[in-house]
Parts: C-alpha cells; sequence; structure tokens
C-alpha cells in the first residue's frame, strides 16, 4: 500500500519536468498555501457527479418539506396526506408532460381517493428523516466506537468491542417490536411513550441508528487498526499532536473511504428496515405514511393501478441514488489519488522526452543531451 | 515435457551458446494519466544472449521497470505498449492472453525487489515451487516437489528440506530472496528478468545474493536482464550496460566501455552519485583506503594486488590515523545513552523482546553520530527510543538535558523534549500523510508548538521549501504527486521546522535512487553545516554514514561492539563484524569490487574457523 507504484514514480518525474521548464521562463507562480479543509471542499464541488446528486437531493428535500408542511406549518399544495376527496379520472394521474400541466391530482389517487402526491411527499418526509437520522447517529457511534478501540486498544478496546458484540447478537426486528409495544402503551404516560406517540418516525429512527452502528465501529477499528501503524502517526506524535488531532486530523481522513460506503450504505438500508418495520406494523403506522409503507400497500394494485407503485418507487430510487453520487463525490475528495482515465479520450502530449527538450537537471550534467538519439542499440 | 531442467554447464543444446534469446525492437510505452498519454518509455532497442547478463540502470521514474514488465504484458490497464519484442524469434506483444501466460514463468521468468509481498504468505515455499514446476510441466506431484527440492538446493539454501517446508516469513530476507530465485529458475527459463532483486537487502546479504547470482549465471544458461539503479551492484555482474533516463537508452556499452569511459554526462553523473564509501564527503583529502584497511587488519594477502603495493597504502592509512586527532567536542550532551536496554512491550501472546541491550552512547552538539548494523540489530529501535516512541526498560537516557527513561508515554514531558527534537524517516511515502497537503505537513509541528499561525505560518512554510530547494507551489499537492527524493525532502523540513538541538534521521536515504541518495545527503550535510544540529543517523549502508557522520557505533544483534570516530572504524576496524560489513558494500568499479570480492572471501572463511 505504501510502496508507490512506477506508475506514481513516472508520473511525479514528469510533472516536476513540466514544472522546472516552466520555471525557466515564467515567473514562479505563487501559490496561496491551502488547508486540507479547503482543497477538499474544492475537490467535492468540482466533483459533477456529486453535484448534481446534492442538487437532486436538495429538490427533493425542498419539495418533500414545502408541499404538505412539516411539524404543524401549513405547505403549499391543497391537499393533505390524510384527506379523502373524490376520484378524478377514475385515480389515473392527471400530470402530463405534453402540454406540460399540473392537473388536479397529478400523481393520481389511491382506492379511496387519497391524493397520491400529498402522500408521496409525506412519505419522502419521513423516510428522509429516518435516513438523516440514523446516518448521522450510526457513523457518530461506529466512528467513535471503531476509532477509540483500533487506536487505543488495551482495555479500552476489551470494553467497546464486547459491547458491539452483545448490540450484533440482538435480533433487531424483535428488538423494534419490543420497543414498539413499549411505546405503544400510552396508559403508563412514561416520557418515552409520549415522545415515542408524537414523534413516531424520530424515534424509530434514534431506535435504528443506535443499533445500526455495530458494522460500522467494527470496520472503522480494523481500518485504525492498520493505519496506527503507519509512519506518519509517529511522525505527527514528534510534531507534538495530541491522541485526539491524530485520531481525527490524520487517521479519520485516509479511513474516510470506508466510512463514507458504510454509512451510504446504512442509509440506503434504513429505507428497507424501516419498511420492514412499517409491514409488520411496528414502524410507521396508517394514516401516516411512508415510502416503504406505501409501496407495500400498494403492491396488490401494480396491475391495476401501477401509479400507485411508480412514484414512490421513483423517489426511492431518487432518493438513495443522490445520497450515494454524495458519498462517492466525498470519497473522492478526500481521497487524493482518485483518477479517471479512459483509454479513448485520452489525448497525445507534446513528449517531454523529446531529446532538445530535456534540460540538464543532473547534478553538474550541463553537456548536450540533444545529441543523443533514442535510437541507440544495445549490442 | 522434454526440457526438464538440468543444473550444471551441461547442456543439451551446445548450439544455442550465445543465440539471441531477447530481441527488442522500438519498444514504447505509455501511461495515461488525466486524459493524457505520458510516455514512459520510448523507442527502446536492446537484444540479449543466452549466458549473458545485460543491466538496465536509471533512477525511478525513468520506465526501466515498466519497459521490462511490458515485455510480459504485465502493465496496468491504463498503459500501452507499441514495437516488437521477440523471444528466440517468437514475438510477444500482441500475442493472446494464454499464449503469453504459457510464456510467463516458463520461458521468461521475472525475481521481484520486495520478496516478502512477491511469495504468497499463506503458502509454503514448496508449494508454490512445486506450482510453478506443475503448471507448466506434466509431472507428477513427487517429481516435482524433488524438482523443487533440488532448485533450493541450487540457491545454496543451507537446508532444502526446511526451507521447502517453511512459510516466506519463516524466513529471513535473504532465504526469501534465494526462494524467489529458485522458484523463478525452476522451469529453466530462457529469460530471466531481476528487477532490482537486492535493493531490499542489507550490504551484507545483498552480497551474498550477488555471489548467487554470479554462480547461477556460471551454472545456468539464461540470458538475464538485471534491473537496478545502483551502478554498484551493476560492476559485479553485468556483461553489458544500458543506462536509461526519461524513457530513453542514453548510453550503452560492455561494462569496461560504461564504467572506464563513461561517455554521456547521465551516465557520469550516476557513477559520480554512488557514494564511495572510504572517499568522505566534499572534503576528500581524507580519503580512505578500505581495502588497505581491511587486509592491514586481518593480515590478509590479495592475489589481485601486488605485496608491495599493498604495504605502502597500509602505510598510508596507520599515517593518516595517527594525524587524525579528534577534537573533543564542547558543551552538555545532547543525547546521552548509559547502559540502555529497550524492550518491544509484549502484545498479547508475543511475549516482550529486548531488542537492544546495554548501550551507551553519547552525542554532542553539532556532532553527527552514525549508527551502523544490519536489519535486526536494533538500530532503528534506538532511533525511536530516542524521540521517545519507545519505552527504555533499563539504564539511564538523557535527550537534550532531561532525562526520559521513566517518562511517561505521551506524557507533558515528552511533549517537551519533543519540541526539541526532529526525525526524518525511513520510508517517506508512508511517514506524510497521504491526504495531507504537504505544506500542512510541514507547519504541523509549528502550528501545534504555537510558534506561529496564519500568515506568519505561511511565511515559515516557504521559508523551510526554500531551504530544501522545494518549489513554493508545491505546498498543495499531495504526497502521491511527488518524487522519492522531493518527499524526502519534505520530511526534512518537518523535522527542521521547530530548529531541532537533535534530529533523529532514521534510514533517510534507504528508500532512495542511488543518484537522488547522492543529493538528499548534500542537502542534509549542508543544513546540518548551516543550522549545527547534532545528529543520531541510522543507516546500513556504510558508505553513507562515511559522508556524512563525525563518529560511527556499529549494532549488532541488539548490542554495540564498536564505536570510535569515522577514521578509526573505517582506517582501524577491529571486530571481525565490522570489517564484513566494510567488506561487503560494493563499488562501482569491476576491478576494485574484484579486490573487494576476493577480501570478502577470505574474511568469511576466517569467520568460519
Amino acid at each position: 500500500m505504501s510502496q508507490p507504484s512506477q506508475q506514481d514514480e513516472i508520473v511525479a518525474e514528469q510533472g516536476s519536468l513540466h514544472r522546472q521548464q516552466a520555471a525557466g521562463i515564467e515567473p514562479v507562480i505563487e501559490a496561496r498555501g491551502l488547508s486540507q479543509g479547503q482543497i477538499v471542499r474544492k475537490r467535492f464541488l468540482g466533483h459533477s457527479g456529486a453535484i448534481v446528486g446534492l442538487v437532486v437531493f436538495a429538490f427533493i428535500f425542498i419539495m418533500a418539506f414545502t408541499s404538505v408542511g412539516y411539524a404543524g406549518i401549513p405547505g403549499w399544495w391543497k391537499y393533505s396526506h390524510e384527506a379523502v376527496s373524490p376520484l378524478v379520472n377514475g385515480g389515473a394521474p392527471t400530470a402530463s408532460l405534453w402540454p406540460p400541466a399540473w392537473g388536479e391530482h397529478p400523481f393520481g389517487q389511491d382506492r379511496i381517493g387519497r391524493d397520491l402526491f400529498a402522500m408521496t411527499m409525506r412519505g419522502a418526509q419521513q423516510s428522509i428523516t429516518i435516513m438523516v437520522v440514523i446516518g448521522l447517529i450510526a457513523g457518530l457511534i461506529g466512528v467513535i466506537v471503531g476509532a477509540l478501540s483500533g487506536y487505543f486498544r488495551g482495555w479500552m478496546e476489551a470494553i467497546l468491542m464486547r459491547l458491539t458484540d452483545v448490540i450484533i447478537i440482538v435480533p433487531a426486528l424483535l428488538l423494534a417490536a419490543v420497543m414498539a409495544q413499549l411505546a405503544g402503551r400510552r396508559d403508563e404516560g412514561s416520557w418515552f411513550a409520549s415522545f415515542a406517540s408524537t414523534n413516531g418516525v424520530l424515534a424509530l429512527g434514534i431506535f435504528l441508528g443506535l443499533i445500526s452502528w455495530v458494522g460500522l465501529a467494527r470496520l472503522m477499528r480494523g481500518e485504525f487498526l492498520s493505519l496506527r501503524e503507519r509512519e506518519f502517526v509517529d511522525a505527527a506524535r514528534i510534531s507534538g499532536a495530541s491522541n485526539a488531532r491524530i485520531i481525527f486530523k490524520h487517521i479519520l481522513p485516509n479511513a474516510v473511504g470506508v466510512l463514507i460506503v458504510n454509512v451510504t450504505l446504512t442509509m440506503s438500508a434504513a429505507i428497507l428496515t424501516e419498511t420492514a418495520l412499517s409491514y409488520l406494523g411496528v414502524g410507521v403506522k396508517s394514516p401516516d405514511t411512508s415510502l416503504g409503507l406505501l409501496i407495500s400497500q400498494n403492491q396488490e394494485a401494480f396491475s391495476t393501478r401501477p401509479w400507485l407503485f411508480w412514484f414512490p418507487g421513483l423517489f426511492i430510487v431518487l432518493i438513495c441514488l443522490s445520497i450515494n453520487f454524495i458519498g462517492d463525490g466525498l470519497r473522492d475528495a478526500f481521497d487524493p489519488r482518485q483518477k479517471k482515465f479512459n483509454a479513448k479520450k485520452a489525448r497525445e502530449v507534446s513528449s517531454p522526452l523529446a531529446p532538445e527538450k530535456i534540460p540538464a537537471t543532473v547534478k553538474d550534467g550541463t553537456a548536450e543531451d540533444g545529441t543523443v538519439s533514442g535510437d541507440n542499440r544495445g549490442g | 515435457m522434454s526440457d526438464y531442467i538440468i543444473p550444471g554447464p551441461a547442456r543439451s543444446d551446445p548450439d544455442s551458446k550465445g543465440a539471441v534469446v531477447l530481441e527488442v525492437r522500438d519498444l514504447s510505452v505509455d501511461f495515461g494519466v488525466e486524459k493524457k498519454w505520458v510516455p514512459a518509455a520510448v523507442g527502446l532497442n536492446y537484444e540479449v544472449r543466452a549466458g549473458e547478463v545485460l543491466a538496465i540502470v536509471g533512477e525511478s521514474g525513468s520506465g526501466k521497470s515498466a519497459s521490462s514488465m511490458a515485455l510480459l504484458g504485465l502493465l496496468p490497464s491504463n498503459s500501452r505498449v507499441s514495437g516488437s519484442v521477440k523471444l528466440s524469434g517468437k514475438e510477444l506483444l500482441g500475442a493472446n492472453a494464454s499464449n503469453i501466460r504459457s510464456v510467463r514463468g516458463k520461458d521468461v521468468a521475472v525475481i521481484f525487489q520486495e520478496p516478502m509481498t512477491a511469495l504468497n504468505p499463506v503458502y509454503t515455499v514448496g508449494a508454490q515451487i512445486v506450482e510453478t514446476v506443475r503448471l507448466h510441466n506434466e509431472v507428477s506431484p513427487d517429481e516435482a516437489r524433488e524438482r523443487a527440492l533440488r532448485m533450493l538446493d541450487l540457491v545454496e539454501l543451507p537446508d532444502p528440506e526446511k526451507a521447502f517446508k517453511s512459510y516466506p516469513h519463516q524466513l529471513s530476507g535473504g532465504q526469501r530472496q534465494r526462494a524467489m530465485i529458485a522458484q523463478s529458475l525452476s522451469c529453466d527459463p530462457k529469460l530471466l528478468i531481476a528487477d532490482e532483486p537486492t535493493t531490499a537487502l542489507d550490504v551484507t546479504v545483498q552480497a551474498e545474493i550477488l555471489d548467487l547470482m554470479r554462480n547461477l549465471r556460471n551454472k545456468l544458461d539464461s540470458a538475464i536482464v538485471l534491473i537496478t539503479h545502483d551502478m554498484g551492484v551493476v560492476a559485479d555482474l553485468a556483461d553489458r550496460i544500458a543506462v536509461m533516463r526519461r524513457g530513453l537508452i542514453v548510453e550503452s556499452g560492455t561494462a569496461e566501455q560504461i564504467f572506464h569511459n563513461p561517455q554521456h554526462p547521465y551516465t557520469q553523473a550516476l557513477l559520480a552519485a554512488v557514494p564511495h564509501l572510504g572517499q568522505g564527503g566534499a572534503d576528500t583529502e581524507t580519503a580512505v583506503d578500505v581495502t588497505a584497511a581491511l587486509a592491514a587488519v586481518t593480515h590478509a594477502e590479495l592475489e589481485s594486488v601486488e605485496h608491495g603495493e599493498l604495504v605502502r597504502r597500509e602505510q598510508e592509512n596507520a599515517e593518516a590515523l595517527a594525524a587524525a586527532e579528534s577534537a573533543r567536542p564542547a558543551g552538555e550532551p545532547v543525547l546521552e545513552l548509559t547502559d540502555v536496554a529497550i524492550e518491544y512491550p509484549k502484545q498479547g501472546r508475543v511475549p516482550a523482546f529486548r531488542a537492544v541491550e546495554g548501550a551507551n552512547l553519547t552525542i554532542y552538539p553539532g556532532q553527527v553520530v552514525g549508527l551502523v548494523g544490519e536489519s535486526g540489530s536494533g538500530k532503528t529501535t534506538i532511533g525511536r527510543a530516542a524521540v521517545g516512541l519507545l519505552p527504555v526498560a533499563a539504564g539511564r537516557m538523557r535527550v537534550v538535558g532531561q532525562d526520559i527513561s521513566a517518562a511517561k508515554k505521551n506524557g507533558k514531558q515528552l511533549h517537551h523534549v519533543r519540541r526539541h527534537i526532529g526525525m526524518v524517516f525511513q520510508d517517506p511515502s508512508s511517514s506524510l500523510n497521504p491526504r495531507l497537503p504537504i505544506g500542512e505537513s510541514i507547519g504541523e509541528p509549528m502550528y501545534l508548538a504555537g510558534v506561529a499561525k496564519g500568515n506568519d505560518l505561511q511565511k515559515r512554510i516557504e521559508a523551510l521549501l526554500d531551504q530544501v530547494e522545494l518549489p513554493r507551489d508545491y505546498r498543495n499537492r499531495y504526497p502521491h504527486e511527488l518524487s522519492g527524493g522531493q518527499k524526502q525532502r519534505v520530511g526534512i523540513a518537518r523535522a527542521l521546522s521547530l530548529k531541532p538541538k537533535l534530529m533523529v534521521a532514521d534510514e533517510p536515504t534507504s528508500a532512495l535512487d542511488v543518484s537522488v541518495q547522492a543529493k538528499v545527503l548534500e542537502l542534509f550535510q549542508n543544513l546540518q553545516r548551516e543550522l549545527g544540529f547534532a545528529c543520531l543517523f541510522v543507516t546500513h549502508d556504510l558508505a553513507v554514514v562515511d559522508v556524512l557522520a563525525d563518529r560511527i557505533c556499529v549494532m549488532q544483534r541488539g548490542r554495540i561492539v564498536e564505536q570510535g570516530s569515522r577514521d578509526q572504524i573505517l582506517r582501524n576496524p577491529q571486530e571481525h563484524y565490522t570489517q564484513r560489513l566494510l567488506a561487503a558494500v560494493p563499488l562501482p568499479d569491476p576491478e576494485r569490487q574484484r579486490e573487494r570480492r576476493e577480501l570478502r572471501e577470505q574474511l568469511l572463511a576466517a569467520g568460519m574457523e
């Protein structure tokens, strides 16, 4: 891993070659010193996939939270996800691409006349909430537990990893059902029950976040175990860096690839987990709705009213895709080696190897290289 | 299969002697980087005959390895190759995958630089050789086993049976490289490509492997392509030499031509860059004739040198030693070790390992002390303990006036001491954080010590980059965008950033090419003279220490076996181990190297008795 490849050496050699040529002709370009954070931000903003993902996600986010309203604030859409209205056009979608028109029920209506657009938006709200909450909580706990146990080892590792083992063996669905039961007993009036009954989806997200960090913690521990042995950690320690600085400034950016891949996968899986729990009746409950619930409720209607399936599905795909694109962009921005190469699009460079252009850079090598041709035959 | 290997000079086909085995015409290799084709090798032409050694010499990045790997189609997918490569008249380029697979290992074998990574750690050495044999020959497992054992015997492994059953990690570095050679020879290849076969090894082991390769060349009739950056290695082995630079062969000829009459300035520079043991730094008036010194100490008679001349050279040495009285250095010692023992603490089931025992060492301000020894001798351990990365198990260690033998790990005292210490690490690509731009790496010690912030910090970073002769706009680059020598310059700049009183340099040049090494050493020497820091210079290469050090300590198996001024060690080595170490350093001159080799054989023979 630490071994520089031939190719890197060659490229570095070429790079310095260009640099030397430039230095002779043009005035030396004064570059401002940039910090790691500034460079990462610049690279992220230059990543087209990530920007597309970010824009799509922002669009869905804004649309979902402004259209049907959130937490009591009314939205701009005329229907709510619970209201029943008479069927228009047999419940089929009224939106059309040409001529562009929105219509009465753009995504159509379900069997009893609820507006699907409102339901999808409400579902997207719920799904995004769950994803973000799970991603944040699982990511945070996973990173901290994995980093501490991998970096310090010893008793710290023993305790944290046994804790991880205990949580791994608890079946999540079973535990969720039990929690739902506890939350459902409103008569006891405990803070937990009242919190769960008013913020159903938030409670679910927190709960799933609290049990889904284990995989990430193990992966991060592995990364830290191998990275802490690298010499740059010793170098940082000699520079006077504290443990916290070594963990978060030096090692974590090197482990960010694993972190981001894992967190985005967890976030995508969170939608499915939420669907599974809702299907069992312990997640989001009707008349409230989520994207997963919408799909599982409308499975049977696929042949008769396919739009009931299409639109929530489309939003799940869009949300997951955009999250993954953002994740990819972050990973590439942190990884300076990330480069894409396509042999067909590559163009020829004016060869810096052309003999007459070689600047004499060898120590004391002032003689002319131009006399030597590349066609030297050996033997 | 008919071409069953017959180790020994008796070949089934005597006519093939001297036949052209490999013919390379107009070979070009390009790598695609960021939508551009970057040429790595351009229009190479050479040929190798059976029983001949062609050495391709050049710095890293000169395309020497890339062009050789191209022969076998072992390049990554973002590369392209053009030209013609003929192996015994058969075209290799453009051949389909299964054809080239039958050539690999059977007709062309490769010895890689790092045997630890080239051998599969989960199979025994024997199983890997048997696999190669059975892939290309229809033989029974027993026959293959027999052949593998014979190969292990051929490469002079002391106990072939044991080596056969060993896993790679159970062998030493030199033994692993021998096993690797045995594997590559197991199908009697027509062509052997040795890609820096000794770079990862100690000097003494390197000498052994070179001996082995010389013997094998005489026994077998393979053509050998030796890829290296070290002119010293080449002097010993090569018949013909091609010097590569930036993808072009700039000069080629027989070994004598290249060494005695180099035409191209680059070849001359490359030859000049090899640190000659005994020549000292820039001030060559203190040159030491190591061969003579060794001969004097061991009372050896050399066939290749006349007796009278040797006596004269020995006398010159004795006079120079008498003349060189060491001026007593003044001031409080910067580093003082008294009977220090250092242990690697126990981890899980692995018990604590005492790496250094009873070490006594003193460094005064402005002094450079070279710590020399083979790998595993504990020299790096002392360096790491001096900066507080390893605890001291017994004895007393004083660093910049403070006793740190009982300091708490990562405690306040160490934190304070470390402000006065800089450290340069062995592997520049591992010691720089790959995700941190180098400007930030250099600035970190100053930032953390609270010396400078903001604009002031940026100015200090610029000054440091100037000091190590790197362009200022490199500061936003990541380590992988720099070449090895540039990375090591960054490492030196970081170590210098707090103006340390003591610098610990842990083999800072062993990962670098010889020519780059020369430049980095020169820079280091200038900086040391300019800033006057004391330095503990850890290395396995006596020639490097010779350039820099005022005093030399020789370590063997965790003990300091000999120490003294540079002249004492080089002119009058007392310990047998020191003598062997001195004799193993290769010289970039075929004749001198022959003398040295003879002496080494005598030394080894004397050691056996």
